[in-house]
């Protein structure tokens, strides 16, 4: 009898991810993000050592409304990123992998990404 | 590798519908996955609604009532239907575990029932795990001794024997490793949680004399190290388990036994 080609059962169609799985990916997306944003800091770099012109051009874009976005969602991502890699020092060194535990770490982590990206913005406008 | 969308074959149309028989007052509507090899159709989603007033309350005994009562022809696995044998698990309501040890009662609305995820399929919820036995059979999970077999048993203090608690429960059924993003992506080559806490299992039992070769074996980028903490495998495991923390163990025993 021939050999039938068997068909690949559901994953990520059916499974309900769990918190931690979601934190993870999010993990993932951000440092891939945080690398991209680093162009943006590249330019800063550059602009400021190419003399005043070319730093006017990047204070420009950094106060344009797209510049100001991009600068958020880098602060966000650096806030999550952050507190999430504390997770995984953690991690490393054995702690933290209860059932219970991992996932209120997990809200913790969210939550306090949230709240350090909004203090990091209200000291930005207030200094 | 990472494919998120499913093969062209395993798409999943929508089946038949069999409805309770009428009077029935408390319905429950199951969704099962349904395939047939020598159909040579894709995969669908079947209807089955059960009277829960006729029926036992773990979502085996509906399962074991459908194909009593409704269609023979749906092929499952099970045994001992008290959640110590691992034949029964499945992917239900979202999450893996035993269709044994699950209650109906625990799913809101209609039950959905898939194979284990990411897994070739032999027919309806039974999916092929010879690659993981092999996985498994490549940890050698036997007892490695160098020194001269005793003229009695090998002992272990109380404290020695507490370090295989949480390990030693394992029946490995795979709803943890079918449970892993990284398993999915790379099972070919990543052991997955359920072996790499069996592997855990030898390395810290006292009696064991084969942990060198043993961390030999573990130490390559895939093997052990695509475990990412993702932690769905100590949220889905039925038998509360934590194959997460396992793995840990391992990597620290690397760490230390590079000085």
């Amino acid at each position: 009898m021939a050999q039938v080609e068997r068909p690949l059962s559901p994953h990520l169609q059916v499974y309900r991810l769990p918190l931690t799985a979601i934190a993870s990916i999010t993990h993932r997306a951000t440092g891939v993000g945080l690398g991209f944003g680093t162009l943006m800091l590249t330019w800063w770099l550059v602009a400021a050592a190419s003399g005043p012109e070319a730093y006017a051009g990047f204070q420009w874009f950094a106060g344009s409304f797209l510049g100001l976005l991009i600068l958020f969602g880098f602060t966000l991502a650096l806030s999550f990123h952050l507190l999430n890699g504390l997770r995984h020092l953690f991690w490393d060194a054995g702690w933290g992998f209860d059932k219970v535990v991992s996932h209120k770490a997990s809200v913790a982590v969210v939550a306090g990404s949230l709240a350090l990206t909004v203090v990091i913005w209200l000291l930005a406008f207030i200094l | 590798m990472v494919e998120f969308a499913l093969p062209k074959n395993s798409k999943v149309g929508t089946g038949k519908t069999v409805k309770a028989k009428t009077g029935a007052k408390r319905v429950k509507a199951f969704k099962i996955y349904r395939y047939d090899p020598d159909k040579g159709q894709n995969p669908s989603l079947d209807t089955f609604e059960v009277d829960m007033d006729q029926c036992g309350p773990m979502v085996l005994d509906a399962l074991i009532k459908i194909k009593n009562e409704v269609d023979p022809s749906l092929t499952f696995r099970r045994s001992c239907r008290e959640g110590v044998c691992g034949s029964c698990a499945m992917n239900i309501d979202g999450g893996n575990t035993l269709a044994c040890t699950k209650a109906i009662e625990d799913v809101k609305g209609e039950v959905k029932i898939y194979p284990l995820p990411h897994m070739p399929v032999v027919k309806d919820l039974v999916p092929d795990l010879t690659h993981f036995y092999a996985q498994y059979a490549s940890i050698k999970p036997w007892m490695q001794t160098q020194t001269p077999a005793p003229t009695r048993e090998r002992l272990q203090s109380m404290e020695e024997r507490e370090k295989l608690d949480g390990l030693y429960e394992c029946i490995l059924c795979a709803c943890c490793s079918t449970s892993c993003p990284s398993y999915w992506w790379n099972g070919d080559r990543y052991l997955g949680p359920a072996v790499l806490l069996q592997a855990y299992r030898w390395l810290v039992d006292t009696r064991d004399e084969g942990t060198g070769e043993r961390l030999d074996n573990l130490e390559d980028p895939f093997r052990l190290y695509r475990c990412h903490t993702i932690m769905n495998c100590a949220n889905t495991c039925p038998k509360g388990l934590n194959p997460a923390k396992a793995i840990a163990g391992i990597k620290q025993m690397m760490v230390e036994r590079r000085g």
